[in-house]
Parts: C-alpha cells; sequence; structure tokens
C-alpha cells in the first residue's frame, strides 16, 4: 500500500496517525477489525521507518537491531539468533559491530529496515524511506524492499511523493492532495483510470482535451471536439466534459485514417530525448498536446509546422 | 601578506595576552617551588609526603566528585525543562539560570550561611514546625561546601547538556516508542545515552572548577573543610611557606592539565568516528 502526494497533502501524517505518534481529531482506526484509535504507539507494535532512518547513533548496527528485541525482553541467545538473521536478510554481514555514523546512506538504510521489522511487526510503516538515496542506490534498494515484502508477508504502507517508485512497489496506491483522499485503488487502475484530473496529472503524462455533446450512442459514446467527432468505449467512465487520453496510446498519421478517433493538429516543437522523441502539437483551436514517439519512427514529415492527425483507439479515452 | 602571516597577526595577541599573564607568572611559581627556602626538589618532597596535604588532596577530589554529580544532575533536569518545556517553563528556567550570573560568588556564599546557619532559617524554620529539636549541622562542613559549590556551578552545566539535547534527532525517540519502548526506556537508554557527550562535557566543566575552589569553601567549610585553594592560601598568608605553597600549585596545575588531556583523549576518537 503506498500514498502518494504532493508534499504537504497529509500523507506523512496520516502514517504518523497510523504509527500512533499523532493523535487523530476525528474518525476511528481499526486493526483487523480492532479499534486501536486510542492506543499509543508503544503498544500498537507497528515497525516505523523515518525519514532519515532515526537510527541510535550511540549503540552499533547489532545493538540498534536489537533493541525491539530487548523491549520485548526475549531471551539472550533468541536476541542473538535473530539479529544475526535480519543482518544478513539486508546484507550488512561484517558490519553489525559498526556504529551508524560510519555506514553509507543506502547501509543506514538497511539497518533502519532491518530494525523495524526485526520483531517481525504486523504492519511496517515506511517514510520516505528512499529520499535520501541516489538514483542507483534507490533502484536497488527498491528490489530489495519488494523481496523482503514477498519474504516477509508484512503489510508495508509506504509514503512517497516519487510517483514511479509508487507504481512500481505497490499493490495498491492511495492518492493524497491537500489532505484528501482522491483515489484508492491498484497501480494499473490508477494509472488507466484515474477518477478525476488531479489524479490524471499526477501520475504521468496526459492529454486532456475539453469536448462538447458527449452523450450515450449505442455501444458507446460519442462527443464533440473541434471538428471531429471523437468515440470512447462506453466503459470510460460517467459522459463528462473532459476526455483524457496518455500520450503512450496516440499514434500519428500522414493522412486522415478512414475510421477511428483523429484529430488534427500542427507539429509545435520536437525534444530529442533518446530512445524517444517527445512531440509538442497544438488542435486548430489552440488545445495544446504531447505525445511521444520511437525515435526510430521519426522521419522527414516530423518537422516543426508540419501538419498531421493523432489517432488512438476508442478504449483508450478516459472521461474525467 | 600570506595566510600564516594573517593568522599570527591575529592570534598573536592573545597569546602575548596569556604569555605575559598567565604563562611567565606560573614559571615564576615554578621557579619559587624549587628555590624557596633553598634549591631543590625538598618542597615537592614534603609535598606529597605531608599528611595534612594528602587529606587536603583526599577531600577536593571527594568534594569535586560530589560537586560534579550533584550539578550535572541538577543541570540535566533543568536543562531537560528548558529544552523541552512549555513556552512560559522555559522562560522560567532562563530567569533561573541568568540571574545568579549577577550576583557575585561571595554573596551567595553568604547568602547560603544566612540560609544554612545553626541559626538561620531552615534550622528556624525545622524547629518551628517541630521536625527537629536541635539544629542540624549543615553549615561549616562539606555538606556546606557542596551546596554552596553546587549552587554556584550548575549554570555551567546547563548550558551543554541543553546543547546536546537540543542535537538530539526526535524521531529516534518516537522510533524507540514504535518499537514498544515505554517513556522510562526511552529516556534511560536512547535519550540519555543519546546526550552522552554532552554530560561528559559538563561534567568536566564543573569538575575542573571545581578543583580551584576557593572562596565557597573558605566561607561555608568554616576553615573544617579545607580544601587545595584554601591549603594554598593558608600556606601563603598564615603559616607563610611559600615554597611548599608554589610546589602544591605546581602539582594542581600539572594534576588538571594531565586529566584535562587523558579526558580530551578518551573523547576524540569518538567524535571523528
Amino acid at each position: 500500500m503506498t500514498l502518494l502526494g504532493p508534499s504537504g497533502s497529509g500523507k506523512t501524517t496520516l502514517l504518523m496517525i497510523l504509527g500512533g505518534f499523532e493523535p487523530v481529531s476525528a474518525g476511528r482506526l481499526f486493526l483487523d477489525g480492532r479499534d486501536v484509535t486510542g492506543q499509543p504507539a508503544e503498544t500498537r507494535g507497528f515497525g516505523m521507518m523515518f525519514q532519515g532512518y532515526a537510527l541510535f547513533p550511540h549503540m552499533t548496527v547489532a545493538q540498534n537491531i536489537a533493541f525491539p528485541l530487548k523491549v520485548q525482553r526475549r531471551s539472550g541467545a533468541d536476541i542473538k539468533q535473530r539479529v544475526a538473521q535480519m543482518i544478513e536478510m539486508v546484507g550488512l554481514e561484517g558490519h553489525g559491530h559498526k556504529r551508524p555514523a560510519a555506514l553509507s546512506g543506502g547501509q543506514q538504510q538497511r539497518v533502519a529496515l532491518a530494525r523495524a521489522l526485526a520483531y517481525a511487526p504486523p504492519v511496517l510503516l515506511l517514510d520516505e524511506p528512499f529520499s535520501a538515496l541516489d538514483r542507483n542506490l534507490r533502484g536497488q534498494m527498491q528490489d530489495e524492499m519488494r523481496r523482503l515484502h514477498r519474504e516477509t508477508g508484512t503489510t508495508f504502507v509506504f509514503v512517497t511523493h516519487d510517483q514511479t517508485e509508487a507504481l512500481a512497489l505497490s499493490s495498491r496506491i492511495a492518492i493524497f492532495e491537500s489532505g484528501r483522499l482522491q483515489q484508492v485503488a491498484t497501480p494499473r487502475d490508477v494509472y488507466e483510470h484515474p477518477r478525476n484530473q488531479f489524479v490524471a496529472e499526477f501520475l504521468g503524462d496526459i492529454n486532456i482535451l475539453p469536448v462538447l455533446d458527449a452523450r450515450q450512442d449505442g455501444g458507446h459514446v460519442t462527443a464533440r471536439f473541434e471538428a471531429s467527432l471523437l468515440r470512447v468505449a462506453a466503459t470510460a467512465g460517467a459522459p463528462g466534459g473532459k476526455l483524457a487520453i496518455r500520450p503512450e496510446h496516440m499514434r500519428i498519421a500522414r493522412e486522415k485514417p478512414a475510421a477511428g478517433n483523429a484529430i488534427q493538429a500542427r507539429v509545435v516543437d520536437h525534444i530529442y530525448m533518446g530512445a524517444e522523441t517527445q512531440l509538442l502539437l497544438e488542435t486548430p483551436g489552440g488545445q495544446a498536446l504531447t505525445l511521444n514517439v520511437a525515435t526510430a519512427q521519426v522521419s522527414g514529415h516530423i518537422t516543426d509546422n508540419a501538419s498531421l492527425w493523432v489517432t488512438w483507439p476508442e478504449e483508450r479515452g478516459v472521461f474525467l | 601578506m600570506s595566510y600564516a602571516l594573517r593568522t599570527s597577526l591575529l592570534i598573536g595577541p592573545l597569546l602575548l595576552f596569556l604569555g605575559v599573564c598567565y604563562f611567565l607568572p606560573f614559571l615564576g611559581i615554578v621557579g619559587w617551588s624549587v628555590t624557596l627556602p633553598e634549591p631543590g626538589l625538598t618542597q615537592y618532597h614534603s609535598a606529597l609526603s605531608d599528611p595534612l596535604v594528602h587529606s587536603v588532596v583526599l577531600r577536593t577530589l571527594r568534594i569535586c566528585l560530589a560537586v560534579t554529580l550533584v550539578s550535572v544532575v541538577a543541570a540535566y533536569v533543568i536543562a531537560l525543562v528548558w529544552v523541552r518545556g512549555t513556552p512560559i517553563q522555559r522562560l522560567l528556567v532562563e530567569l533561573c539560570i541568568l540571574i545568579p550570573f549577577w550576583i557575585s560568588v561571595l554573596t551567595r556564599a553568604f547568602g547560603w550561611l544566612a540560609l544554612l546557619s545553626n541559626r538561620g532559617l531552615i534550622n528556624e524554620w525545622l524547629q518551628a514546625i517541630g521536625i527537629i529539636s536541635a539544629p542540624l549541622t549543615l553549615v561549616r562542613n562539606e555538606f556546606g561546601v557542596i551546596v554552596g559549590m553546587a549552587h554556584f556551578l550548575i549554570p555551567f552545566a546547563v548550558f551543554p547538556l541543553a546543547a546536546a539535547m537540543r542535537n538530539v534527532d526526535e524521531r529516534a525517540l518516537l522510533a524507540a516508542r514504535g518499537m514498544g519502548a515505554r517513556r522510562s526506556r526511552v529516556f534511560w537508554q536512547v535519550f540519555v545515552p543519546m546526550t552522552g557527550p554532552g554530560i561528559i562535557g559538563a561534567a568536566l566543566i564543573v569538575f575542573v572548577f571545581a578543583l580551584g575552589f576557593f572562596v565557597t569553601p573558605a566561607i561555608l567549610g568554616g576553615g573544617r573543610s579545607v580544601m587545595l585553594a584554601e591549603l594554598i592560601y593558608l600556606r601563603i598568608f598564615q603559616s607563610p611557606n611559600w615554597g611548599l605553597a608554589a610546589a602544591i600549585s605546581v602539582l594542581l596545575m600539572t594534576g588538571v592539565g594531565m586529566f584535562l588531556v587523558a579526558l580530551l583523549k578518551s573523547i576524540a576518537p569518538r567524535t571523528d568516528r
């Protein structure tokens, strides 16, 4: 489960409430049907990994991981064995005697993860765990996190403002904006069937066309955009004034295709991005569009100011 | 102008001042200690073998350790309220730390005398309430000296402790609670160790300050709890033996110096690790 949203949207606050670190002003909180609203953090027994990791600087790696086990008054041998197991799980063999300050950012993060998982909490809360890592390390840690999630079977609740991270790691995503929950669904659902314009625009690029006269017409919905009549699958949400299409579903054509959705546009600019080239287009009515095409397919007819047609399959349009 | 020259010009006056006002006089004392009344190390020999000096050194160490303990514990509580209390508590603590700085050591020592002596406020009140029948001996002994010295030194311990507490990462405390630790465990096993460098710093300042205390023990000890500084004073002004006084001074200086070096060395490797 991922809590995703721009900074200041309330996702960390919700995480702190889940952990019991912040009081709730209204509403109730249930864990497996049991009301835990008023229960303080120390009895809730959730694992929490804070931004910046919050390791204990005066303890070694092994002592950090042993702390929650000592709190539970486990036997010395049990603690020793569990700590060794956790250190091995996060790949920090040979670092057990070091203090956190002697470790790199990625290693500190693993320690925090091992410490939070050591006592097998029912829920692990993670507040932007990757924000302090560089890109390569981040990818590596994400893989590791996915593996741990599979291996431990613990519920992970994960806060991030990075949408790619959220899509890649989550089984479900909750999208936040200014303290309000916008949509909760699987990554595929939030991406392909965003419930509103905020969700649509927050995740990836999207083209939103203002359409008129949207109405049910047999097995599908029709709507008018500038000079074109567009068809949208009936499953694409309630007909409204905004039709959203992801750029990767749009194709370009030189001539107006015989059937299907097509709108005319003029190339305003093209941006070379390696494997892909991003085209900035404008319709005769002044509506801006972006779409990416494989650089290998960009040929002579795609030059600035060239006029072309943009098409997409009817099931790819979504009403917002 | 080169960098080295500029730095030495900036630091120079300070070094000159310290050299003229501290180091030269100290060399003079060292001179006395090996020349009065006759050249040789006899004064060091008698200082180190004199049972009176021994007992004074022991008492000084004992009092200084007690003062350090009392001051650091009290200062820890004060700093805790100062750093983590409500705004009103903070303001009160600030006033209580600052006001003593405006009152001289002498005034404060006499203040304690008025409070603690046989006919002082505390004894009068306790007798009036009927808790005790004869006055307690609260002053002219080590107890009075410890109270007076700790009172003077607590503010000096508050500052390093407060600085250390401000550096504690709040999230580490939350993390400990999240792992099921009750408040007392969070305090003793996470918060206190994380302020460890501040505790060592505060104890060091108080202990070194306390070693050379003169006015407070002289007044509140009433000549019975003589500490090293007072012994040196007595050897100069009452039973004149300047050579011995100088030898004790040099030993005290060297002892404090060695103590400081040893402590700094033991702390240093931990800070850069």
